[in-house]
């Protein structure tokens, strides 16, 4: 090992913020991985008998097309931040939460249900919306502490427990929206099971009526990522939790917490996907109805993934991932192509951003050390606890 | 022959090797003859390891020549080394521990019986390397169920394996207890007298004089002088090695031992695995003077540290810090009463090494003002304290905001070292604290322990070298089994007699 020889440096700090954006790379990767997926994807579509071409650009133009494609990009986008955020917060603890999907549900679910409290009927917006977003936020909260606490009472890895737990957040809020007998929080009055509609005072204003609607939960999403990149970087309690997630041993030697941290980073983490949850019901569907948030916690991970967990690329990452995914209509229609079409170029994203080497090897991308950290933590944070 | 004449079995000529902002060997000049073991000397950071890892494949040299019995070598990857008779063992072992011995031997060079690995014959040619070479090992044994001591003779068996001629041992004894080293030299010897040649890597000067047949030192990449080990004495090589005089020995005015501040009462703690190590143990550590505990290793010092500064629970016993009862104690408490502490293992407990080093200068104080004010941060004060810190203990980094994992072992340790040995302290507990350290560092550190007793600071000194507590301590305690077998003012402490307490725990 050679040792750097001592310099002065005025470049410290720009340094410093460059190694913390962890250099050009981080940024390249997903970038270049997103073309070499489009490239593949486009091969497949050949494959078919379809024209790649045609079928991105009606794409595009579904993802941004015009004022009311992009709204009901952002719209579809705003669930995908929080439950992303969720993932990337615990992950800065070194902790893998794969229950975002629950967590989210489960806030969704009692957002719904303390929404439509009939006591709490006459309120106004201001007042009915936070206690329903809060609701949501105690509701995920809860959820995700559980697998912190088992984590720290017993060692039960969290990957095992948030996978469990979300198998029975879906079956339970199943069970509880669809069944008759007792009814517990089915809307008797519908057809289809879902709860009683939220007061229209529990709904969060909306901004665009796209499909789906831009609503001001997006950019409450936005301001979670700004608070949540203040927490990390900004507070002690963030560099607890990054200690916790980088050197858990350090971190005890230090005089943290290390267990009361796991437990709090996986309830706040928990808290964001609730708030997700929440904030749909109130600013999207007005109501939960069973299996409408299929999968977001689980592309939740996707997108922190392909952000390395940084709290603002999550916003870039959501925004591409919901676009796409309210984009692919128009592709269905205009290129005669199924929409899942765009799952396969979102898999192969998440593949080529994974398995980096391949896309550093196309574009004769070199590594470096200290940049590639995030990269490193991702694929090599997974078991390493103690 | 005089060595001038016969071919040098491995010659490196004007080797320059720059990693970006960095010259790590520069016009490198090296020859290694055959059946002799040439010592690599230098500090940590002199080039001594790239210069190797080049011979060996790892490194791609900027400039420069490696001749193979004379004639010119490239070395694409270690591969191509190991196929050219060239085995390397590493500081950090390159094993598989839920692999039995067998197993790692022939990894990535698996013999075969058709589709089969052929464990059967890897099992007998290792049975008859270790007869050969003295390095007995059993072959069906799980490698993570091994000692240090017998995983380094693996990889040595792995070099062997390979047929290798030429061994390059990185640091081999860094990791190695004092009766393991003796042990080592023996197969060192043996492998010569087997016709194998050995570059030996290392800054331990006692060990130079005890193994080598020449010497080379590096001092900042650069080649400073060759030495023969009959002429040359430790304070020659060390003043060849770190540019200046070095002292061994540290001046110290007596200590002026006041109340005491550490004092622990029947003291048990078991390990990891349950097992009683530390097993009713008393002790007393007054302020101003160091308090050394000799020992070999693994008999409960490290489970006693943990223990005093609240990372591990104790079962039995009390413990007390300036009369405050601090048994069940956590480490913030602990922290918070003055407590300093220099951890074995540095890169387990004593940094975070993706963090600044500025972050990690603070670690055991970020939650205090001025560091941080209503739980937040205060970047503008860490980031003064950091750079006077690096200042103040000479701490050789590009800048405070590097991940301390980018400096050398010896200048994370100055960071540990400069965080605990700043602000208020009553008590510090050190461990091991020059270990992998080479002589400049060790010089450093030892006069800030000095210097903090000198204060009023009560040391605790726990380290495996015997040298090193016999250089600090005011008084000293050998521990054995867990207990301490006895306790001696430093002047009536001999080598002789703490070396038979530490080996037997009987008195003589």
């Amino acid at each position: 090992m050679a040792e750097p020889r001592p310099r002065a440096s005025t470049s410290d700090r720009l340094r410093a913020v460059l190694h913390e954006a962890g250099g050009l790379q981080p940024v390249l990767v997903p970038i270049y991985a997103i073309i070499v997926a489009l490239v593949v994807a486009g091969v497949v579509i050949l494959a078919i008998g379809k024209n790649p071409l045609d079928a991105y650009w009606a794409l595009l133009r579904g993802m941004f097309g015009s004022p009311d494609r992009i709204a009901a990009s952002l719209g579809r986008s705003t669930p995908f931040i929080g439950a992303a955020l969720s993932v990337a917060f615990a992950f800065k603890a070194g902790l893998f939460n794969i229950g975002a999907e629950g967590q989210l549900l489960v806030g969704a679910t009692v957002a719904a249900w303390v929404g439509t409290f009939s006591w709490l009927a006459g309120l106004p917006g201001p007042l009915l919306i936070p206690i329903i977003l809060l609701a949501g936020v105690i509701g995920g909260g809860l959820w995700g502490g559980i697998p912190g606490f088992l984590k720290a009472r017993t060692g039960a890895h969290e990957v095992i427990v948030t996978i469990m737990l979300n198998n029975i957040a879906v079956l339970f809020v199943r069970w509880m929206v669809g069944s008759r007998d007792p009814v517990i929080l089915r809307d008797m009055s519908a057809s289809v099971p879902h709860t009683a509609p939220l007061p229209a005072a529990g709904r969060l204003p909306t901004l665009v009526s796209s499909e789906p609607p831009l609503h001001l939960g997006f950019f409450v999403m936005l301001g979670l990522c700004a608070l949540v990149w203040f927490i990390l970087k900004r507070t002690t309690f963030g560099f607890e939790v990054r200690s916790v997630g980088t050197n858990p041993n350090a971190a005890k030697y230090a005089g943290m917490a290390v267990n009361r941290t796991m437990i709090a980073v996986m309830a706040i983490a928990g808290a964001f996907a609730g708030l997700a949850g929440a904030g749909e019901i109130s600013g999207t569907t007005g109501f939960l109805s069973p299996g409408v948030f299929a999968s977001i916690g689980f592309d939740a991970i996707a997108i922190a993934l392909l952000a390395r967990a940084n709290p603002y690329a999550i916003i870039l990452t959501s925004i591409l991932w919901g676009s796409m995914l309210s984009g692919a209509g128009l592709m269905q229609q205009e290129a005669g192509l199924s929409i899942d079409a765009v799952r396969i170029v979102q898999a192969l994203v998440l593949l080529f951003v994974a398995a980096d080497v391949i896309v550093r090897w196309i574009f004769r991308m070199r590594r470096d050390g200290a940049g590639g950290l995030a990269s490193t933590q991702m694929s090599t944070g997974w078991g390493s606890t103690t | 022959m005089p060595d001038e004449e016969r071919t040098p079995i491995l010659e490196v000529r004007g080797l320059t090797k720059t990693f970006p902002g960095v010259v790590a060997n520069e016009d490198v000049d090296f020859t290694l003859h055959e059946g002799e073991v040439h010592c690599l000397l230098g500090e940590n950071g002199a080039g001594k390891s790239t210069l190797m890892n080049a011979v060996f494949g790892l490194y791609q040299p900027d400039a420069g020549q490696i001749l193979l019995r004379g004639a010119p070598v490239q070395f694409a990857s270690s591969r191509d080394a190991i196929a050219h008779g060239i085995g390397m063992v590493h500081q950090h072992f390159q094993l598989i521990p839920v692999f039995t011995v067998a197993e790692n031997v022939i990894l990535g060079n698996e013999m075969r019986k058709g589709p089969l690995l052929d464990l059967d014959g890897a099992r007998s040619r290792i049975n008859e390397l270790g007869r050969r070479y003295g390095l007995h090992i059993d072959p069906d044994a799980l490698v993570g169920d091994l000692s240090v001591g017998e995983q380094q003779r693996v990889e040595l068996v792995k070099a062997l394996f390979r047929e290798a001629d030429i061994l390059i041992l990185d640091e081999p004894t860094a990791v190695l207890t004092p009766g393991e080293v003796d042990d080592f030299f023996g197969v060192v010897r043996n492998l010569i007298d087997q016709g194998k040649s050995i570059v030996f890597i290392t800054h331990k000067l006692r060990e130079v004089l005890a193994v080598a047949d020449r010497i080379t030192v590096l001092r900042g990449g650069r080649v400073v002088g060759d030495a023969d080990p009959a002429e040359a004495t430790q304070q020659s090589l060390a003043t060849l090695m770190v540019g200046r005089d070095v002292s061994f020995t540290i001046d110290k005015v007596p200590a002026e031992p006041g109340d005491v501040v550490l004092r622990a009462t029947g003291l048990s703690v078991a390990d990891d695995r349950g097992v009683v190590t530390v097993n009713g143990l008393d002790l007393e550590v007054r302020a101003g003077e160091v308090f050394g505990i000799a020992g070999v290793e693994g008999n409960g010092q490290r489970e006693l540290v943990e223990a005093l500064v609240g990372m591990r629970a104790s079962v039995g016993g009390s413990v007390e810090i300036e009369g405050h009862d601090v048994t069940h104690a956590t480490p913030r408490e602990i922290l918070d009463l003055n407590v300093a502490h220099v951890p074995e293992d540095r890169g387990k407990h004593g940094v975070v090494g993706a963090f600044s080093v500025a972050d990690n200068l603070v670690l055991n104080r970020y939650w205090r003002a001025p560091f941080a004010r209503r739980g937040l941060r205060q970047e503008d004060a860490i980031d003064r304290e950091a750079t006077e810190l690096v200042e103040h203990f000479d701490i050789r980094t590009p800048g405070i905001r590097v991940p301390v994992d980018n400096l050398s072992g010896g200048n994370q340790q100055k960071v540990i070292i400069a965080r605990e040995l700043t602000g208020d302290v009553t008590l510090l507990v050190v461990a091991q604290p020059t270990r992998g350290l080479d002589v400049g560092s060790i010089e450093f550190i030892h006069r800030r322990i000095i210097e903090m007793r000198d204060q009023g600071v009560a040391v605790l000194l726990v380290s495996a070298e015997l040298d090193e507590v016999l250089n600090l301590s005011d008084r000293i305690g050998v521990i054995y089994r867990g207990a301490l077998v006895g306790v001696f003012p430093r002047v009536d402490a001999t080598r002789d007699h703490l070396g038979l307490l530490m080996a037997s725990g009987a008195q003589a």
